[in-house]
């Protein structure tokens, strides 16, 4: 089978979208890893729609050790 | 930070894309409805001259419909939900008002000017990328002081964490940006002719094949980040605020977010099956095409199960209804789409009628409908008065829902229909029909698709008479409501 051009732009196609599936699943498992870990909570951020009054104060994203809003939350 | 207490965020330039949005919402559908109407009674081609033939309005409606009605719900919407979730007021910053305000009247006078272009002839018959060149150079400027504004309010924001919304907007943003200026590269044909040629006619950096691949990828993702990321954006702010619960899954609607992006720029080949590309790349835009149900689904399904345990929402507040039936819609054009995209489905359904009514099934029943309920949500905060009425909004719901499912079902008839005939053999391998008994077998489905589009028109304009009334009449607010939006 020749390579040209053609074959080339394919397999690198094939194996970019391969590589970006990998990307994928990983941010999956990232995403529910640094909730069970305590490093993040991302359902909090669904809040900044709801209160939303330029007087709000930001739900802003504290390092795990200052968090309350996992007290908060439940 | 909050010591500012009569700090308020400043609708301005959101009124002012919301009448923009009005204006060309009615325009793309007169001129929709006109041409549903032509292709069902040819002789309304004739009413004009040459400037109301189907081929000089069809690239209006499109372009309108795009680039003025759509492009205008994006920016009036940003301008009011940017600045709620990054909880910053443009008031804050003088730079920013006066780039909005440069934004706005360029856009404006620039779209005016570009839809009067097409009537006049001046295209360069790329499909949603008709406008001659010296209009896409006007179309870079808006679209970097949007960038600009939307940066600078990024910039001095309050809320640290940026919200969904924002990241789809900004998606928008970047996506249009980048395939706007790729598929629209040209030379005017005077300076590649010594003088010979025009200046408001040019020829594309790309010629054939590639000319096709970069106008479908384009083409493609003009739906995808012009139709689809930034309306999920807005339904994912205005649906939990109207109703008052949080989204369903906030990292669903993440994961959602980058599927998204990584699929949909693959997905463009779909529209080239059967063509002369390279045959991996129309399997590649077949196979993304399935998989593109994956993340749209994802959204969808995000957006219906916020409503979980509140449904009983969905039967007194019509605001919320338009929502829901949007990302209904929103799931049917992204079951439908992927469909189309199988090759031996392409096999008939390419160039036939089923392809418009898949366009508006998306358009109509999801772009339309989410951008009118944004439009009805902002209204009573930026007007500071009561929606109008509730029964007109009622009413216009049901007329323009049905005029959807008319428009929709008269075209999947009319298409299959036309696909099966045109490759309908005889024993002999004779083709039976010729193109002329196709048309009379479908003139009763233009027919309908004519009616659906006076229907939905209709109900156009009574929102937008509710709109106005609001504005005028509408009974005061002495207070910004909560969730639920107030109407009479
Ligand atoms: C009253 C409502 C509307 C009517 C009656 C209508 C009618 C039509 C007709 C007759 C065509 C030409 C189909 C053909 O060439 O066979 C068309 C094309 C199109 N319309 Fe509409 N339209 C409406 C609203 C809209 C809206 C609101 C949008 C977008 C926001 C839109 C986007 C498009 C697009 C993208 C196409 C090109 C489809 C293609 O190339 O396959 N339309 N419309």
């Amino acid at each position: 089978m020749d390579m040209d051009l053609r074959n080339l732009q394919g397999y690198a196609s094939f194996f970019m979208s391969l590589f970006l599936v990998v990307m994928l699943y990983w941010y999956i498992i990232h995403l529910y890893r640094s909730e069970k870990k305590g490093e993040r909570d991302y359902e909090k951020y669904g809040n900044i729609a709801l209160d939303d009054e330029v007087t709000s104060t930001p739900v802003e994203d504290k390092p795990a050790s200052e968090r309350e809003y996992k007290e908060e939350n439940k | 930070m909050q010591s500012n207490a009569a700090l308020e965020y400043d609708y301005s330039l959101a009124k002012k894309f919301t009448f923009l949005t009005i204006l060309f919402g009615f325009l793309a559908m007169l001129v929709g409805t006109l041409i549903a109407a032509q292709m069902a009674f040819p002789e309304l081609n004739y009413l004009i001259g040459e400037y109301g033939t189907f081929s000089r309005l069809r690239p209006i409606h499109t372009n309108t419909a795009v680039f003025g009605f759509t492009v205008s719900g994006i920016f009036a919407t940003w301008f009011y939900v940017g600045q709620r979730v990054l909880k910053v007021s443009m008031a804050e910053s003088k730079f920013l008002m006066v780039i909005g305000n440069i934004q706005f009247w360029i856009y404006f006078v620039g779209a005016l000017l570009a839809t009067i272009s097409l009537l006049f002839g001046i295209s360069s018959s790329k499909e949603y990328a008709q406008y001659q060149w010296p209009f896409d150079l006007v179309v870079v400027v808006i679209w970097v002081l949007w960038g600009v504004g939307m940066m600078g309010l990024i910039g001095i924001r309050r809320e640290k964490a940026l919200y969904i919304s924002v990241w789809y907007y900004l998606a928008c943003f970047l996506g249009i940006a980048m395939l706007y200026l790729f598929n629209n590269m040209a030379i005017p044909t005077y300076f590649a002719t010594e003088g010979l040629g025009s200046i408001f006619h040019s020829v594309s950096f790309y010629a054939g094949t590639n000319d096709a691949l970069v106008q479908w990828w384009y083409g493609h993702n003009a739906v995808a980040f012009g139709f689809t990321v930034p309306i999920v954006g807005m339904i994912y702010y205005f649906l939990p605020k109207e109703s008052g619960q949080a989204i369903y899954s906030y990292k669903l609607s993440l994961l959602s977010f980058w599927g998204l992006m990584f699929v949909y720029l693959w997905a463009g080949s779909h529209h080239l099956l059967w063509s002369t590309v390279p045959d991996w790349m129309q399997t590649m835009g077949s196979a993304f095409s399935i998989v593109l149900i994956l993340p749209s689904w994802g959204s969808a399904i995000n957006m219906l199960l916020t409503m979980k345990g509140e449904w009983n929402q969905l039967t007194d507040n019509p605001l919320i209804k338009f929502m829901v039936l949007a990302s209904t819609f929103y799931m049917l054009s992204t079951i439908e789409g992927p469909i189309q995209a199988i090759r031996s489905v392409n096999a008939i359904a390419h160039f036939t009628d089923w392809i418009p009514g898949h366009v508006h099934d998306g358009v109509l029943g999801w772009v339309v409908f989410m951008i009118m309920a944004a439009i009805f949500h902002m209204a009573p905060r930026m007007f500071k008065r009561e929606i109008y009425s509730k029964k007109l909004m009622e009413a216009q719901f049901w007329l323009q829902t049905i005029a959807v499912v008319l428009y929709f079902t008269s075209m999947w008839i009319a298409g299959i229909t036309q696909g099966m005939m045109w490759r309908a053999v005889d024993e002999y391998g004779n083709l039976m029909y010729s193109f002329i008994d196709t048309v009379t077998v479908l003139h009763p489905y233009y027919t309908i698709r004519t009616l659906s589009g006076v229907m939905y028109l209709l109900g156009f304009m009574m929102f937008a008479y509710n709109i106005y009334k609001t504005m005028t009449s509408g009974r005061q607010l002495t207070e910004e409501p909560q969730f639920r939006t107030p109407m009479a």
